[in-house]
């Protein structure tokens, strides 16, 4: 036999050969073709296999689960407010088969996530209140500082029914059986991100600002407040202290005065008379000066004499 | 066997058969051993997968596979921590780490429990902890695990107040989110461990911080203040009191002056008396002219006027000398 003809009926043989095994990877599984039309439900095993070669097809698909991320929405919610929504959800191609039939590529099963998953999302968010996307429990707040009390009340006003976790839960359920035709199955999908719209963060700026304005200015008006209390506090004690030492004083002196005149009274009672001549003679001494003019009778006691000398 | 016997005869003329084809063997097994073994550094571990399938894990060391596509190796750092960091990016670590300047607020800024805003930064650590699910079970882990976390967070924070975000709950919200993030890991069968969740820098959005601030500032007036007036009053009070105890006692002294001068008086009028008592006219008339004896002498004139004279008053001008 000649070389050759050996040579090319080995290569084909290695060609079928190769054709006919096929390697799964872990991750991966698999759809057969027979002349394009699909042979049972798909392969999940991994290793390695055998078809028919050149008459059946390989197919390959993921078995990871896959990630989809959306684009954020702007969606009002029932109570008016305008947010960005971004939302994540995993899923995976749990049947091969109709997501070959159906789908195809993840491309095109981002688009299917896509349309589903903004639709429900839109419809739920929309028809909740802020405060259950923004919050997942009524778990008690605490605040640090001072808010006002009518703040403080509607904060509390404001009270959870349905909570976040529930509102993504209602998202994945909705969209669960829209999307199963498809051949996927949603894993789960959760809230990412929850942004005010621009003009609407601006206001809670203005918000927050006016807030912690009003508790700086309480802290304020707090301590001129204390400062007040304090010289106010002082103002009395000291009105309290010095009035206290002024009536104390003035006892002690009037006690002293009061044993005083008693002093004296004893003592000039004993002879009133006396008392008389002798306080009017000091009176002289002290009052006469130079200032004086003098007019004196002559019957007077110091100048009797001058008159006559009784014999 | 022709074949062999004409590449023989043309090209390795003078070797014989024998020879070339246990040369042959023996290069095969030494290309087969050479390609086969293979090493696993001590932060990771091979994973083996024969025609995809999964076969084994191998440690740190030495080992074989079997080569030639048939056996397919992915070496998985299992000891490797790996950081994730959210609101903000190092671009290079060091003493000084430099960070990206981009606006990451996308990522940093969340409403709060009040619906309030508040901008936190923070990083996630991690480790794969099983690497069959971590190759296996989910693809692109680390985009998964970004999601995870930025939802986990928000969600967290959601439920919170904005003072409990900035100020009080720090750590209870990272310790919060390691739960929360690990056991949503787990459901997904993500082989992933979080080794740790650290808030890093907690603030009010940058429009607001100047007011919040302000709250720092006039807290620390109202204590200025304060202090201030009670420093007044120490000055105050205590000086009041000193004044006070000396009124008491200057109004003390007056009392003891008052009524040693009142004895005095007294003793010193009952001395004379008890005197006088003895010689009553004689020392009368002693006593007032002693007085006259003092008196007559400053004064400037002195008139002398009979008894029987009237009208003599009119007479004296007595203006006069003033």
């Amino acid at each position: 036999m000649d070389y050759k003809k050996w040579l090319i009926i080995i290569v084909v043989a290695l060609i079928v050969i190769i054709n006919a095994f096929y390697i799964i990877d872990e991750s991966q599984q698999v759809i057969i073709t027979q002349f394009g039309k699909p042979i049972g439900d798909g392969i999940g095993n991994a290793g390695l296999h055998i078809k028919i070669p050149f008459i059946q097809k390989v197919h390959f698909f993921e078995k990871r689960t896959l990630e989809w991320d959306g684009t954020p929405q702007q969606i009002p919610t029932s109570d008016k407010r305008y947010i960005w929504l971004d939302t994540f959800a995993r899923w995976q191609i749990n049947n091969p088969l109709k997501f070959y039939e159906s789908t195809r590529t993840e491309t095109a099963a981002h688009s299917r996530l896509d349309d589903i998953i903004s639709g429900t999302t839109r419809d739920v968010i929309s028809s909740n209140k802020l405060i259950d996307i923004v919050r997942d429990t009524n778990r008690d707040m605490s605040f640090t500082l001072e808010y006002e009390e009518s703040t403080l009340e509607e904060i509390k006003k404001e009270i959870v029914t349905v909570g976040r976790s529930n509102i993504a839960d209602t998202i994945q359920s909705l969209s669960t059986p829209q999307i199963e035709k498809y051949g996927i199955k949603l894993v789960d999908i959760q809230i990412k991100r929850v942004n005010y719209v621009n003009e609407v963060r601006e206001k809670v700026y203005d918000r927050m600002i006016s807030e912690r304005k009003k508790i700086a200015a309480r802290y304020r008006s707090e301590g001129e407040g204390r400062a007040a209390e304090i010289l106010g506090k002082m103002r009395r004690e000291l009105d309290e202290i010095e009035s206290e030492a002024y009536r104390t004083a003035q006892e002690i002196k009037g006690k002293a005065d009061a044993e005083a005149i008693q002093v004296y009274a004893n003592a000039y009672n004993k002879d009133p008379d006396f008392y008389e001549f002798q306080k009017t003679l000091e009176t002289y001494k002290q009052t006469i000066n130079n200032k004086n003019t003098l007019i004196m009778g002559t019957d007077s006691e110091y100048y009797k004499f001058l008159k006559k000398i009784d014999k | 066997m022709d074949k062999f016997e004409e590449i023989k005869n043309t090209k390795f003329p003078n070797i014989p058969k024998k020879k070339i084809l246990r040369w042959v063997i023996i290069i095969a097994i030494a290309v087969f051993i050479i390609t086969g073994l293979y090493t696993v550094n001590p932060e990771e571990v091979g994973v083996i997968q024969r025609f995809g399938k999964y076969l084994k894990t191998t440690d740190p060391g030495l080992h074989f596979k079997i080569p030639f596509g048939i056996d397919k190796l992915t070496k998985v750092p299992i000891k490797q921590i790996k950081k994730e960091e959210f609101g903000f990016r190092t671009i290079q670590a060091g003493v000084k780490s430099k960070f990206s300047s981009r606006d990451y607020s996308e990522e940093s800024l969340m409403l709060t429990g009040d619906t309030n805003i508040a901008d936190v930064e923070w990083i996630v650590q991690y480790r794969i902890k099983n690497p069959y699910n971590y190759l296996f079970v989910i693809r692109n882990i680390r985009s998964t695990l970004r999601s995870v976390s930025e939802f986990v967070v928000r969600q967290i924070v959601g439920d919170r107040s904005v003072d409990e975000v900035i100020i009080l709950d720090r750590e209870e919200i990272a310790f919060q989110s390691i739960d929360m993030m690990q056991k949503v890991l787990d459901e997904y069968e993500a082989g992933i461990e979080i080794i740790t969740i650290k808030l890093q820098n907690v603030n009010p959005p940058d429009k607001v911080k100047p007011a919040f601030n302000e709250v720092n500032s006039a807290k620390q007036e109202k204590e200025k203040i304060t202090n201030d007036a009670w420093q007044k009053y120490n000055q105050v009070i205590p000086e009041a009191k000193g004044k006070a105890k000396r009124t008491i006692e200057e109004a003390e002294g007056y009392a003891v002056n008052r009524v040693n001068r009142a004895q005095g008086d007294a003793r010193k009028f009952i001395e004379v008396w008890n005197n006088y008592r003895t010689a009553k006219s004689v020392t009368k008339k002693r006593m007032y002219l002693e007085t006259l004896q003092e008196v007559l002498p400053k004064v400037e004139k002195v008139y002398l006027v009979d008894e029987d004279q009237k009208g003599i008053l009119p007479l004296l001008d007595l203006g006069r000398e003033k």
